[in-house]
């Protein structure tokens, strides 16, 4: 009898173990089960990334799409080539599109938002985005202001 | 002059030949003489007075900590705007660091001092002695339970810890400071990997867990069978548990998230 109440509360501890694990792994750390590996790759040439890394997230108005696979420099062009992986469920990104570096928030991590274009047709896997808009670095910024000031 | 490079050679040599009897202790028990079947009642014994009754103490400390988390966070991260970042400062300094490394030491007060007692006194009163001379042994019936009970729920204690302690952040910063539920969440499961950073503090624990129980089981065989040398072997169980602890997490982290 009492090896059976012992035998049930491992039991229970065992239990609550492994739902803490799947705790951690869905509610903390964000790991969906659907797997997001799949998708389709689009690539854009930027003069700055900024602080953007592998795994940055690509979003479109805010809503997470993909996300940045690799990151090279360009060697004829001399510019950053970024490689995005963009869900395959999302199909209907014209050719058109702009993407844009942004910083969630003042000190946030930096991500890519793309923004929709006109045109009918759809991007494909290995299509550039040829209109991008590079990071914001804040030195620059305040390096053209300065010059501003003093020039007025 | 001589005389103190005479001791200091001495202690040297006997800390060593300690450092081979543990090792061997662990060779002899895990490896040499497995016996999963007759072990497995004596094992949920242990598991029973190692993890589940260990489980108390982890939870409150877990909750309190991760609730002091989220105060301090919030004092500091308010003075930046950034307080919504409170969400990932909890859940990470928990999950890499503070998790595996507090159950570690709160187990190799709560659980090791106790095996060590344990077995030493049974070392004192003859009773491996008699054991062995009845033909049953004792590495295999009292050493292999300990051992292996104490690797199985240091893992499971540690990421309780987390979700519990992640659970007080949530309950400071969202119920009574007030932030955005949304924020807080999302903001934590940006910036919380599942492989860098829950797995890693996973392997932590199992690391720990190992080296905690391994000194506790062998201090408490290797003890003198006096009542005074089971004091002195319970006190350095977790003296030596928990410095072997916070020396390995530095080591670990450093190979984990140092990029070393």
């Amino acid at each position: 009898m009492r090896m059976r109440t012992m035998e049930i509360s491992v039991g229970f501890l065992m239990l609550a173990g492994f739902l803490a694990l799947v705790v951690l792994a869905l509610n903390i750390s964000g790991l969906s089960l659907a797997g997001q590996g799949d998708g389709y790759k689009v690539y854009a040439r930027f003069e700055n990334i900024g602080g953007l890394t592998v795994r940055s997230k690509v979003s479109l108005s805010g809503v997470q799409i993909g996300e940045v696979s690799d990151i090279r420099i360009d060697t004829d062009l001399l510019v950053a080539d970024v490689e995005m992986t963009i869900r395959d469920n999302v199909d209907y990104l014209s050719t058109d599109s702009s993407a844009q570096i942004l910083t969630a928030g003042l000190l946030g991590e930096q991500y890519i938002g793309i923004t929709p274009g006109a045109e009918d047709e759809t991007l494909q896997d290995g299509d550039r985005i040829s209109d991008t808009q590079s990071a914001l670095v804040l030195e620059e910024l305040i390096g053209k202001f300065l010059f501003n000031k003093v020039s007025e | 002059m001589l005389d103190w490079i005479q001791s200091l050679g001495h202690k040297g040599l006997s800390r060593l030949a300690a450092f081979g009897r543990a090792g061997q202790l662990l060779m002899q028990t895990l490896i040499a003489r497995p016996a999963p079947v007759t072990m497995f009642p004596l094992l949920v014994k242990q598991l029973y007075f190692v993890g589940v009754l260990s489980l108390v103490i982890i939870v409150v400390s877990g909750a309190f900590i991760g609730m002091v988390l989220g105060l301090q966070g919030y004092t500091i991260l308010v003075d930046y705007g950034s307080e919504q970042a409170v969400g990932q400062m909890v859940a990470l300094s928990l999950v890499r660091e503070l998790a595996p490394v507090v159950t570690a030491l709160l187990f190799a007060g709560r659980a090791g001092s106790a095996v060590t007692a344990e077995i030493g006194l049974m070392k004192a009163t003859e009773q491996l002695a008699s054991l062995e001379m009845i033909g049953v042994d004792p590495l295999r019936r009292i050493v292999a339970p300990r051992l292996w009970a104490g690797f199985i729920s240091m893992p499971i204690l540690t990421v309780i810890f987390s979700v519990v302690g992640v659970w007080g952040g949530a309950v400071v910063a969202v119920e009574w400071l007030g932030i955005y539920d949304g924020s807080f969440w999302a903001n934590m499961q940006q910036a919380v990997d599942f492989r860098e950073d829950v797995l890693n503090g996973v392997i932590k624990s199992i690391v720990f867990g190992f080296v905690v129980t391994w000194i506790a089981v062998f201090e408490g065989y290797d003890c003198i069978p006096t009542s005074e040398g089971i004091s002195q072997a319970t006190t350095r169980t977790v003296v030596f548990a928990s410095l072997a602890v916070l020396g390995l997490d530095f080591i670990l982290t450093a190979i984990m998230f140092g990029e070393l």
